[in-house]
């Protein structure tokens, strides 16, 4: 771990913790970004939970039965649009109630995930490879940091990106926001609120497909019932922590992880810190850094999208 | 293609009508569900619905009906008043398990006392530790503007290290041999929440939950703090015209249903639970969340709804037990049972008209 | 039917039943076993290695015997629930298979005194019901063998699920055991406040491994460890089951929790009538402790050694608490030769001397 001196704080490599974090914190940050445009669109899916959970045994099995962790991804990522869309059915067509219905998704894909998986215990899943960058890997501090990781934890950056760009930049990015603002001056200027809103619900159950699909191809890597424990719920906190923005997500993301991470190095370093103190650490300290963002901006509060979680009836 | 004309008034007919089509399609898709796992569809229905009702030994069944749904009907009647307004406490889990460890060590403290002071002040404490629970959010909110719906989600997850560090710390029984969960509070007198008739199921924070739905029911239709309320979460804006300061019905509201949630872990801890341990947390404040909803947010439907929750939990533990049905099967099945009762309601509000339209 | 009492329903069933036992009903009526899971039978972990146990059941008894179970149950009054559901429905004997049920099994085996049940690791027993257990700790002496002859950096890791007696006894046998073959030997202890968290596990072994560790230990259930472990090239230990996916490295050997030959031999006595409610605390002699096999990556004298350390416990000739020990603070606990006997170990909440790191409190 010889990293140099300076980079080791209270016997603590940084540069070996920022690493760590980054890893940690991919699985929430791809589910994470993906609700972030789901919301975006005006639609709140409480169920990225039963999403990622489907999406781990959806990537698992696609993994293990084609060899291929790539395909495992897609098979993935299919599993959690497919989830999405049965929520986008019910809210979006039947117009149900999209908190209670985000709940029942959860329930439902927690089951439906143990049922599949039945056959998957104790299998082990083709390895997904790290990518060789190179000389960039034996750059000092930095290459240990970024340049020596897997390519989904690449890929969640980047997605992260392409969602500022998209949002940003882009006119459909401008109608999507449009749609979550306001529906139904969207749908007076001839914009197919519910169609937007599917697409927007479908690529985040994809993300969220992705996210479990990395926890039972790369972090795990095995199928376990109930796999996920709650990572599915940190994402979604994390995308009210980051005001409905996408770069405040990768922080927020980050944040939640790092801490987490930081906790049990300091535990593995043997700090006489009381334990149930530092397990209580990450969500507390969201909970600051969330209060700090929200005083410094008085209109935090008002960052989500206006219309969020409301229900669109075209009557005309 | 199908059209939905919106009824100008929701159906009466159909707001019956449609929870019983939800359980019949649920009985008919699971029913396939159990053939393709190679049971007998009907019998599993039978044992998951039927039997806890009415089949043999029923009466047990009934008062553990209660014992579920008890703590699910108290949390949900207070989390729909803030629901009504707009109000997002996701944290009923955290506040149920926060007053129930304030009930507990208030019984813990008098313990071996006993008097009748006791369990009053129980009750007290845990309504308070509930509310107190609730008030981190409604504060950090109307003074920092930070989201209650992060807030209370994150309290949660502090509340259950709270548990955890109680249960192996401070709380740990000191008759226990070293292992973690506080003494029973049902093998003391002054503390125990026990059935009112033996063997009822109906215990005091059953009590609460029916007094609870009464209570909310009150204060939403006779009440103006029930009319601010309902503006609140129907027009935000008008109601600030109205008179309506956000500040103070947000912390009503999250203050409210902190304390329900708060009494209903209380009552838990001190009855059916009867000790604090770290798995005491079981889920109760997030299935609350759905029973509000399923209820329409209405004290009758949170009534009915929280009943049918704890049938399917009840038929389904039967249903594993004597037909072998995995537990993932009973998961997928109570999914698919709200699935139905959520997309069918529909049929209250809108008319479905066969034609062409533009979506 | 009429709403009146279960308990009157009860004492009319159990009356039914003791009028058939004298006949020849009960010869061809297979007994009815029930076990209770906390988790999901497909945890690969703590409520998997009890159903293999109920498989065993089967296996061994065929149609003489119909078990059954019902998983993820709660502990608190769904348990109670569970339980009774178990005795209405005709069981004899019930495994409750988790800790925090005991209250329940307590309450529920006063209710029903025809009913055997069998509460695994409590303290609690009646005429009715039996207590059990298995001493993993002899199973970490032998493991914590392997990890003291194959560590380099003389850093061990151990990732504890909570800091309750039956974890402590673990890390004290691992340490002791491992500094005994190597003096040189620390051990780092990560608590993870969770029995089965993936990712919280993978995060604990890669902040152990971060902190200089080539060997890791777990007492939680999930395989994501082996997994952090394979990639920093160091050496772990299956927990629960075999982990044996994981084999040659990173697993070099593991701890199996094997309630199998407990549960055959109890069904065994409910069906030859000589069932008595005893407290059981079987380890490495029994078969209720295992040590998976020890793979080709550890060297065949410390194979040898830690297979001489097994037999030696399996036989009883060795404990692995035998003095002189001292806790953690330098108190004396045990004289030279002294042996720990089960009352102190069954409350263990404290570190031997030597180990670092803090005992939450």
């Amino acid at each position: 771990m010889g990293m140099g001196a300076g980079m080791i704080l209270g016997g603590i490599d940084l540069v070996a913790l920022a690493a760590m974090l980054m890893v940690a914190s991919t699985p929430i940050l791809l589910a994470a970004t993906g609700e972030l445009i789901a919301e975006k669109a005006g639609v709140l899916n409480l169920g990225v939970e039963g999403m990622m959970i489907m999406g781990a045994i959806g990537g698992f099995a696609g993994a293990v039965l084609s060899g291929s962790p790539e395909v495992g991804f897609v098979t993935g990522a299919i599993s959690g649009a497919l989830m999405a869309l049965l929520f986008g059915f019910l809210t979006q067509v039947l117009l149900s109630n999209q908190v209670a219905t985000g709940l029942a998704l959860t329930l439902f894909g927690l089951g439906l995930s143990a049922l599949i998986g039945k056959g998957f215990e104790g299998v082990r899943p083709p390895a997904t490879g790290k990518i060789d960058l190179g000389a960039l890997a034996d750059l000092p501090v930095l290459g240990p940091i970024l340049f020596r990781h897997d390519w989904v934890v690449y890929f969640s950056i980047a997605l992260v990106v392409a969602v500022w760009l998209f949002l940003h930049l882009s006119r459909s990015g401008l109608i999507l926001r449009a749609v979550g603002e306001n529906h139904e001056a969207a749908h007076a200027l001839g914009y197919r609120v519910v169609a937007v809103r599917l697409g927007a619900l479908a690529f985040g159950g994809a993300a969220a497909g992705l996210g479990g699909a990395y926890l039972s191809l790369v972090r795990v890597p095995q199928w376990t019932e109930g796999m996920t424990a709650g990572a599915g719920w940190i994402a979604l906190a994390i995308v009210v922590f980051g005001s409905w923005r996408a770069e405040r997500v990768l922080l927020g993301a980050y944040l939640f992880g790092g801490v987490t991470v930081l906790q049990l190095r300091l535990q593995a370093a043997g700090y006489a810190i009381p334990v149930q103190l530092l397990s209580m650490a990450p969500y507390v300290i969201t909970i600051v850094a969330l209060v700090i963002i929200s005083a410094r901006h008085r209109h935090g509060a008002q960052a989500a999208p206006a219309a969020l979680g409301r229900i669109f009836h075209a009557s005309r | 293609m199908i059209t939905l004309v919106a009824r100008p008034a929701p159906s009466r007919f159909w707001a019956w009508a449609t929870p019983v089509l939800a359980v019949l399609a649920t009985m008919i898709a699971g029913g396939v569900l159990f053939a393709i796992l190679g049971k007998d569809p009907v019998e599993a229905i039978r044992v998951i619905f039927w039997d806890p009702l009415f089949g043999a030994n029923a009466g047990y069944f009934r008062g553990q009906l209660f014992i579920k749904a008890g703590p699910l009907i108290l949390i949900a009647a207070g989390l729909a008043v803030g629901f009504r307004a707009g109000i997002w406490n996701i944290g009923a889990e955290g506040q149920y398990i926060v007053g129930a460890l304030c009930g507990a060590s208030v019984a813990l403290a008098a313990y071996p006392a006993e008097s009748v002071l006791v369990f009053p002040a129980m009750v007290l404490a845990g309504a308070l530790g509930g509310w107190a629970w609730g008030m981190i959010p409604a504060l950090l909110k109307t003074r920092f503007g930070a989201s209650e719906i992060l807030v209370s989600l994150m309290l949660v997850y502090v509340a259950q290290n709270l548990l955890a560090w109680a249960a192996f710390g401070p709380l740990k029984n000191p008759q226990g041999f070293g292992f973690p969960g506080s003494r029973n509070l049902q093998q003391y007198p002054s503390a125990h929440n026990a059935d009112l008739v033996a063997g009822s199921g109906i215990h005091w924070g059953v009590m609460a939950g029916f007094a609870a739905l009464i209570g909310t029911y009150v204060l939403m239709s006779r009440h103006i703090a029930g009319f601010r309320i309902q503006i609140a979460g129907d027009a935000p804006k008008a109601a600030r015209f109205a008179g309506v300061a956000p500040a103070r019905l947000v912390a009503f509201c999250l203050g409210l249903s902190g304390a329900l949630a708060g009494l209903a872990g209380m009552f838990e801890v001190a009855g059916p639970s009867g000790q604090i341990t770290d798995s005491f947390g079981a889920g109760y404040g997030f299935t609350a969340i759905i029973v509000a909803f399923l209820g329409r947010l209405n004290p009758i439907g949170i009534l009915l709804a929280g009943l049918l929750m704890a049938l399917t939990y009840i038929g389904g533990d039967m249903a594993q037990l004597m037909l072998q049905l995995p537990a993932a099967a009973i998961q997928v099945f109570q999914g698919m049972l709200l699935f139905f009762l959520l997309g069918l309601d529909l049929l209250t509000n809108y008319t479905v008209k066969w034609g062409w339209a533009r979506a | 039917m009429n709403r009146r009492s279960f308990l009157t329903t009860t004492a009319i069933t159990a009356t039914v039943l003791s009028l058939g036992l004298g006949g020849a009903a009960l010869a061809q009526e297979p007994l009815k076993v029930a076990f209770m899971y906390v988790g999901p039978v497909g945890d690969m972990g703590w409520s998997f290695q009890h159903d293999q146990g109920r498989q065993a059941v089967d296996a061994a008894y065929g149609g003489r015997v119909a078990t059954s179970y019902v998983e993820n149950v709660p502990e608190g009054p769904d348990a109670e629930r569970v339980l009774t559901q178990m005795a209405l429905a005709g069981n004899k004997l019930i495994f409750a298979t988790s800790f925090g049920y005991m209250d329940a099994v307590m309450n529920v085996a006063a209710k029903f005194p025809d009913v055997r049940f069998e509460h695994a690791t409590g303290y609690k027993r009646a005429d009715n019901v039996s207590t059990y257990d298995a001493r993993f700790y002899e199973g970490r002496a032998v493991i914590g063998t392997i990890a003291g002859r194959m560590t380099k950096t003389n850093k061990i890791g151990y990732i504890g699920s909570f800091p309750i007696p039956e974890v402590v006894q673990g890390i004290n046998s691992a340490f002791i055991h491992a500094r005994k073959v190597n003096p040189a030997v620390e051990m780092k202890v990560v608590w993870a406040y969770t029995w089965f968290d993936p990712a919280k596990e993978a995060d604990a072994a890669a902040a152990l491994i971060a902190e200089g560790v080539d060997v890791l230990m777990q007492h939680t259930d999930s395989t994501a460890p082996q997994a952090k472990a394979q990639e920093a090239g160091i050496y772990t230990f299956g927990q629960a089951s075999d982990m044996g996916a994981f084999a040659p490295t990173p697993r070099i050997s593991s701890i199996i929790d094997n309630w199998g030959p407990y549960y055959v031999a109890r069904v065994g006595a409910m069906l030859d009538g000589s069932w008595a409610s005893t407290g059981s605390w079987e380890g490495i002699g029994a078969g209720a402790v295992g040590i998976g096999e020890i793979s080709s990556a550890v060297p065949a004298e410390v194979k040898a050694e830690a297979e001489t350390l097994a037999a030696a416990i399996g036989a009883g000739t060795y404990h692995p608490f035998t003095g002189p020990l001292n806790k953690q603070d330098g108190t004396p606990w045990l004289a030279a030769g002294e042996v720990a006997d089960d009352g102190a170990l069954s409350g263990l909440n404290f570190f031997v001397e030597g180990i670092s790191a803090q005992m939450p409190q």
